[in-house]
């Protein structure tokens, strides 16, 4: 049997709410109100407290989370979060405020925001931050109206935004969003920027590339300064994704490499939770020339007090209706008063120490198309396996059998049957130890007994899903 | 704390396994010339107990809404949260789950999703909702770059009745698409139902309505669908308020083709402006055109149903720069919040909240109305907003209300607005002892 839907519980006249009796004097607002605007029919379930608390629980057991054991989902940076950091998003005095208070009422939040401006200015080597996107999808069009703003005001049209074809698919579409166009530019032998090529591409209508280093595939590009220096010959700008920066941190800075923006990703590097697909938060840092383009309003200081500037005559505008997703910019700033400097860098020797060593382990089990250093992350084809007969998707399923999250599959897009490895900094040995064993001994299913394999998952409450007839016949609601 | 797992001893075991000395060498890759030679500037770290309690003590320098008696809306609602739906979200199989890539594991959060989806599009009256949006501002910019991909035209005439950041945001979003704007004037707090008719034409492409307005008032949507369906593929774009929708008759009942809206009120706490929810439910035939991920039903091997993200062609990972959007990261878990919050609340819940609301600010604004130098403005219908008017210096009826613990409202000098007031907005929390005191200080004031 399948799980009901919270609407097969309900029963006519159920009730799960109270509410205060009316204490104002009660009017019939079929004439208060121009009784054509009153809704006669609607149609949610009823439902008693306790139903509601056992049907989500329930979902929730069939829910997967950091809590439940690894999550391997390279590029995406799973880490372990912090319990204190969810009871201090909910401090009263902290959560309770509304958007539209004076800045004189709020002054404890907005020093708090403006010291995580400065944290991540400072982390990254950047001038000034923007915390309100509110994704690093965000971040990254913002970025984005940004460059193209910036080449207006220069009275110059360009047009051109080079991505590499080993991005993450947000970095074009955010591109073609902010009405650039985009050009693919091709990955060498090694995954690394080809400096020939690049410079092949670029030209005086070429707006910016989009760049993550180490790049999508765990690999540091080590050219950084020549990529800057064929890009900014032409007059271009040099955008940063930064979804891979708990590789660098403390060790290297996007400004350091000559990077003149970029976006941050709090809900990876800075261990806020991602629940489910969300709320994440994506500011975005810019070099001192980029700075009065900045959305508004803008976080000031003015000798003691902070406050929001609404007047930035060149600002593109705004992307978010008030300042951004602060409670999770909350449990960021809590993370990087935790850890400090020190442990800002400690994290990012042990994502690095444990990405590594399981690369050790598994890389002749599983083909590694890049012998490249890695940092944080590194990608394995599972074409060995291809060959005979079991595909990647086949080995994530087969991992969800063993009780572990599967890696990313499928992406980056220059590796065939790829499974992107990001075991992050939170996990230990043992767990590790544990994954590099299953993902082993699927590779012996795959010689012994393939066909265990190819049907997975056995173990899970619900077994292979026919996408196919999702797409075909959409259900999209009861 | 650095919340590193590891032991010195482990370490030592794994740089052995991979073949290196020491830590450093892993970094050998990072050039000389652009690695950090000094360690960051960032004070060092703390224990979780000096973290709580610094923490706490920032806090004080807030004035949490706890402390005071708030008429503030403008957006952002102050509703009850049944203590459930924190219970539940805090589930840690939900808030430390990423986007549901492995449907098998995943079953909790995407059978949430698409009851999410169902009851959005109850709630509207609309064929069918995605997963969730930022918040409503960017949900209203990603809805007129759908609206101008639909219709193939590139002009949007937007109500100044309709939320001010909203305006702005969407401004930000379409100015990168060419997008015009055409703004349409006021009439008291409505639009301007004459100059609508006046600006219409067969090159616009989505004509933008909120409901209730950024003032609380109650749109004529009938008249307004009137004046839109002689023009052919011209979308009706409304932003509503889906707490109202408790009391007010749908968008899908005036022939709205795409809604949006900011969920928040279904279960999300301020939090200073986020994370809230953006919400978009639409025809069925734009499925195709629609931002966003969804949710869609179909089965397993064994027959049994099952949930997955589906419709993904549509989506940057598969189509890149082709994509309807480039929305990854949305808001699932606030999602989840108004799922719970929907569930508990139910159609009795949501219909009584949205009364009260309603009840509660007719009662205050009637009596305002009584009181000498102060006037609603709003002449039509509204909700559980208003808009007041006074003939003392706003500064001051804030400044009285503030000594007596009581946020007065927003004070829309600070939009781009040409009238002076406060938006008053009440919801179900304020009791009658609160209003009275509201009417009380106005009194005094009037009475000076
Ligand atoms: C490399 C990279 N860039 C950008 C993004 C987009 O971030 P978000 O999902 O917060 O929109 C991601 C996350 O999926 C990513 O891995």
């Amino acid at each position: 049997m399948s799980k009901p839907l919270i609407k097969e519980y309900s029963s006519p006249g159920r009730k799960g709410y109270s509410l205060p009796t009316l204490d104002v004097p009660d009017i019939n607002l079929e004439e208060e109100l121009n009784p054509k605007f009153i809704r006669q029919q609607l149609d949610l379930p009823e439902l008693s407290e306790v139903d509601v608390a056992r049907h989500f629980t329930s979902l929730s057991q069939k829910n997967y989370g950091v809590d439940s054991g690894i999550y391997p989902l390279g590029s995406c940076t799973m880490k372990y979060n912090p319990k204190i950091n969810e009871d201090i998003a909910r401090i009263e005095g902290l959560s309770n405020l509304h958007p539209y208070q004076e800045d004189k009422d709020l002054q404890g939040s907005l020093k708090i925001l403006y010291e995580l401006k400065n944290n991540l200015a400072e982390i990254s080597g950047m001038d000034e931050v923007t915390l309100q996107p509110a994704s690093g999808a965000h971040g990254e069009l913002t970025a984005l109206m940004i460059i193209k703003q910036y080449f207006k005001d220069k009275g110059e049209e360009r047009k051109k935004i080079v991505v590499p074809d080993s991005a993450h698919g947000t970095n074009p579409a955010s591109a073609a969003m902010a009405g650039f166009e985009v050009v693919e530019l091709k990955s060498n032998e090694r995954g690394m920027i080809d400096l020939d090529k690049l410079r092949g591409l670029v030209d005086e209508d070429t707006a910016a590339l989009m760049l993550t280093n180490p790049n999508t595939l765990g690999i540091f590009e080590r050219e950084i300064l020549e990529v800057a220096e064929i890009v900014h010959g032409v007059g271009g700008l040099l955008y940063y994704d930064g979804a891979n920066m708990n590789a660098i941190m403390g060790y290297v800075r996007p400004g350091d490499m000559d990077f003149d923006l970029m976006h941050f990703n709090l809900h990876k590097t800075f261990s806020t939770p991602h629940g489910g697909g969300g709320p994440g938060s994506g500011p975005v840092g810019v070099k001192k020339f980029l700075t009065s383009y900045l959305p508004k309003p803008v976080l000031i200081k003015e000798g003691n007090f902070f406050k929001w500037e609404y007047h930035r005559p060149h600002s593109i505008g705004r992307v978010h209706s008030f300042y951004g997703n602060y409670s999770v910019i909350l449990r960021a700033y809590a993370y990087i008063k935790a850890l400090g400097a020190d442990g800002l860098r400690k994290v990012t020797e042990n994502a690095v120490l444990n990405a590594n060593y399981m690369k050790a382990k598994l890389k002749d089990v599983y083909y590694l198309p890049y012998e490249e250093d890695s940092l944080h992350e590194f990608v394995l084809s599972a074409s060995k396996q291809k060959e005979k007969g079991a595909t990647t998707l086949n080995i994530a399923k087969r991992l969800l059998d063993y009780g572990q999250y599967a890696p990313t599959i499928y992406f980056p897009l220059v590796v065939k049957e790829a499974l992107m490895i990001e075991p992050t900094e939170t996990e230990n040995i043992t767990t590790l130890n544990k994954f590099i064993a299953t993902m082993i001994n699927i590779s012996r299913e795959i010689e012994n007994n393939i066909e265990i394999v190819k049907n997975a998952p056995h173990n899970t409450t619900i077994k292979k899903l026919d996408e196919v007839k999702a797409a075909r016949k959409p259900d999209l609601r009861w | 704390m650095d919340y590193i797992a590891n032991t010195p001893q482990e370490k030592e075991e794994m740089l052995a396994a991979i073949g290196v000395q020491k830590i450093a060498e892993l970094f050998s890759g990072i050039p000389r010339k652009v690695k950090l030679d000094c360690p960051l500037d960032i004070p060092a770290g703390i224990s979780e107990m000096e973290l709580a309690h610094d923490l706490k003590e920032i806090a004080q320098k807030n004035l949490s809404l706890g402390e005071v008696i708030s008429f503030l809306g403008a957006g952002a609602y102050d509703h009850y949260i049944p203590a459930i739906v924190d219970h539940l979200i805090l589930r840690s199989e939900f808030y430390t789950a990423y986007t549901p890539y492995q449907a098998e594991l995943s079953q909790g959060t995407l059978q949430a999703v698409y009851e999410y989806q169902s009851m959005i599009s109850d709630l509207t009256a609309m064929d069918l909702a995605n997963a969730s949006l930022l918040d409503g501002g960017s949900a209203l910019g990603e809805a007129v770059l759908m609206a101008s991909r639909i219709s193939r035209k590139k002009k949007i005439l937007i109500s100044q009745s309709l939320h001010p950041a909203y305006r702005e945001v969407a401004r930000t979003y379409g100015r990168q698409q060419g997008l015009e704007f055409i703004q349409l004037q006021l009439n008291n707090t409505v639009t301007d139902l004459l100059e609508l008719d006046k600006t219409i034409d067969q090159e616009t492409a989505a004509v933008v309505i909120q409901y209730p307005n950024f003032f609380g008032s109650i749109e004529d949507m009938n008249r307004i669908e009137n004046i839109i369906s002689p023009y052919k593929n011209v979308l009706l774009l409304m932003v509503v308020n889906p707490l109202a929708l408790g009391l007010l008759r749908p968008p899908g009942d005036f022939g709205a083709d795409i809604v949006i809206g900011e969920g928040q009120v279904l279960g999300s706490p301020l939090n200073y402006g986020g994370p809230y929810l953006g919400f978009m439910a639409v025809k069925k035939r734009y499925l195709r055109q629609m931002p966003g991920r969804v949710v869609g039903a179909t089965t397993d091997e064994s027959g049994k149903r099952g949930f997955v993200l589906t419709m993904q062609t549509r989506e940057q990972h598969i189509r890149r720069e082709k994509a309807t959007s480039n929305i990854c990261t949305n808001e699932a878990l606030n999602a989840l919040s108004a799922a719970i919050y929907m569930s508990i609340m139910g159609r009795q819940g949501l219909r009584e909240v949205a009364e009260q609301c309603c009840k509660k600010a007719h009662y205050l604004a009637n009596r305002i109305n009584k009181i000498p130098g102060f006037k609603v403005v709003n002449k039509s219908d509204y909700f559980h907003e208003f808009l007041l008017e006074t003939d003392y210096s706003i500064d001051k009826v804030k400044k009285e209300m503030s000594k007596r613990g009581v946020i007065a409202g927003v004070d829309i000098s600070r939009f781009d607005y040409k009238k002076e007031g406060l938006l008053v907005c009440v919801t179900e929390k304020r009791n009658r002892g609160e209003l009275d005191k509201y009417l009380t200080v106005l009194e005094a004031i009037s009475g000076e």
